[in-house]
């Protein structure tokens, strides 16, 4: 968002990205791909480099000073996180290897523990393989039931029907924040709210929010959530899973291993308390260190104003988009975040991608791990541009210019 | 770029537009299906053997424009041939699209050349050779789907 008080300078920010520019096929790199991981601020690359060249040892009972520097670096990465998604204790932070570990460790632990035959789990129609595959393997173990919530064709979920859907026997639910595939913005606190009435949790599946909208859990009431750190600017392989601290404390362990156990004998082990009772084996101790400084960046630049400028982003783009005649927009939510999926008639979305490409475009073409939304529009998969508070309307004029091109390619 | 312009030949265009073939094979003796995970191309192959000589072949399916015209020159390169010629067929489109340098024997496959573009586009070899796959695999009779995975 522009003001005159405080101009969002788009120029400046890009200049803390250096993969920025990069040249791809000889042309500026137009990196539209920003829902399947997004690209890293010089400061996380300086930080995993600092942590690696000063500080690297291996954290907890550790006596020597590295390993506590190395602790530090590790649990500060803890709280820089709680303080991103105002959680309320540190212990509430399970450090995951992303998203689908932490949909994977709720499913495994408190599903197992609290979920029987014919009990029913509830899900949402425009979901990512990763917050359906991990329920069925649950639902097929314990002879459960997977309910689908609809949508709409705009892709909004249809509430009553999700309020109907809400039965006796539903024990869970588990529902994306936005959609990966559609950018759709799920109403999650009216979704909690339904739930909480008849005393159900809700798991939020929080790796394409995470990066786009002010995260306050509490305010969400959520009772799990769960995110990616790369898809949060950034390194891969960390993530972190919220959880209210009286399930988390009833709930089995996901793995068995060192530092989640109080004790060990070969008849009894004693497991630790949150949340190293969820951190077995040595952790992504750099992968904290460069979540932490990913959750700096952000914060220095500021969400609510990295929403307000994609938000101008996106309706720029949807606007250009939409000029064009042989484009169709898919997922066209009034609340929605910077993704504009779009199909053509005239080449298939994997032609799509390869022509953007020889312009230096990068789109994401397929099925997203969508492939049950894909059926409910009847496309075999669509062209993705996701856009991040480091692209410009200049890079949006270069994609339209790029499907001018498929199109030229297409008509002869 | 020249390169687009040596994938999307305007003959692969008019087998994408128009492909050959395109239908279900009542009276087939074989068939076989095939998927590329990656971009969620299908295809369902027909066969029609009678004395180890291919006496008809058809397709259906969903893809791009590489894997629909692959496929459309396929039923058409191997139609009336012999099983063995198929697979020669075959072994020398996997060459002309998958290494720049192979030594090709053009006279064999005909109009695939228009295919060649392909291997200056690595990403794109799978969709390229999906149909041919699945005609393998519905020469050997097997079973389960095939996968470019």
């Amino acid at each position: 968002m522009t003001t005159s008080a405080n101009p969002f300078d788009v120029a400046r920010i890009r200049e803390d990205f250096p993969i920025l520019k990069e040249l791809v096929h000889g042309k500026p790199l137009v990196y539209l791909d920003n829902a399947a991981t997004t690209q890293k601020p010089q400061a996380v690359i300086d930080a995993l480099v600092n942590y690696y060249m000063t500080e690297n040892s291996n954290v907890h009972r550790g006596v020597h000073t590295l390993s506590q520097i190395a602790t530090d670096a590790y649990e500060g990465g803890r709280e820089k996180v709680r303080q991103f998604i105002n959680a309320e204790h540190d212990k509430e932070i399970i450090f995951v290897r992303g998203t689908t570990e932490g949909i994977n460790l709720v499913a495994q632990t408190y599903g197992r523990a609290n979920i029987g035959p014919g009990d029913e789990i509830i899900i949402t129609a425009m979901e990512h393989h990763s917050n359906i595959v991990p329920w069925q393997i649950l639902c097929e173990e314990k002879g459960a039931h997977l309910k689908v919530i609809p949508i709409n064709d705009d892709g909004e979920l249809l509430l009553d029907e999700y309020e109907s859907l809400l039965s006796p026997r539903t024990r869970f639910v588990s529902v994306v924040h936005q959609s990966n595939a559609l950018g759709t913005i799920n109403p999650v606190e009216k979704i909690v709210e339904l739930a909480h009435a008849r005393d159900i949790p809700v798991l939020l599946d929080g790796a394409q929010a995470v990066a786009h909208v002010p995260i306050d859990v509490q305010k969400l009431g959520c009772d799990f959530y769960a995110f990616s750190g790369h898809k949060l600017y950034g390194p891969t392989g960390v993530g972190a899973l919220y959880g209210r601290s009286e399930l988390l404390d009833a709930m089995p362990p996901y793995q068995g291993g060192g530092e989640m156990i109080r004790s060990v004998t070969f008849e009894k082990t004693l497991y630790n308390v949150i949340p190293a009772k969820f951190e077995a084996g040595t952790q992504n101790i750099a992968g904290s260190v460069g979540l932490g400084a990913a959750i700096d960046y952000v914060n220095s630049v500021g969400i609510d104003r990295i929403a307000a400028y994609e938000k101008e982003l996106l309706a720029y783009g949807t606007e250009r988009l939409s000029e064009i005649e042989a484009v169709r927009l898919i997922g066209t939510a009034r609340e929605k975040g910077s993704i504009l999926s779009f199909v053509m008639d005239m080449a298939h979305p994997h032609d799509v991608g390869t022509i953007l490409d020889a312009e230096g475009i990068a789109v994401r073409t397929g099925h997203h791990c969508a492939q049950p939304l894909m059926d409910r529009y009847g496309v075999p998969a669509t062209a993705r541009a996701s856009l991040a508070f480091y692209n410009t309307k200049e890079e949006i004029d270069t994609l339209v210019r790029g499907i001018d091109r498929v199109i030229e390619v297409f008509s002869r | 770029m020249s390169n687009l312009h040596d994938l999307y030949q305007e003959i692969l265009l008019e087998h994408n537009n128009k492909p050959r073939n395109f239908r279900k094979l009542e009276d087939a003796n074989r068939q076989a299906d095939g998927y590329n995970p990656l971009c969620g191309d299908q295809i369902t192959l027909y066969l029609k053997v009678e004395d180890d000589v291919i006496a008809d072949v058809a397709f259906q399916g969903v893809g791009c424009a590489i894997s629909r015209a692959s496929a459309s020159m396929l039923t058409q390169s191997v139609k009336g041939e012999t099983l063995a010629k198929a697979e020669e067929i075959f072994d020398g489109f996997h060459a002309l699209i998958t290494d720049p340098d192979a030594d090709v024997d053009y006279d064999l496959l005909g109009d695939l050349e228009m295919l060649s573009g392909v291997s200056a586009f690595p990403t794109r070899i799978k969709c390229a050779v999906l149909a041919w796959h699945t005609l393998n695999a519905a020469i050997e009779g097997t079973e389960d789907s095939v996968t470019t995975e």
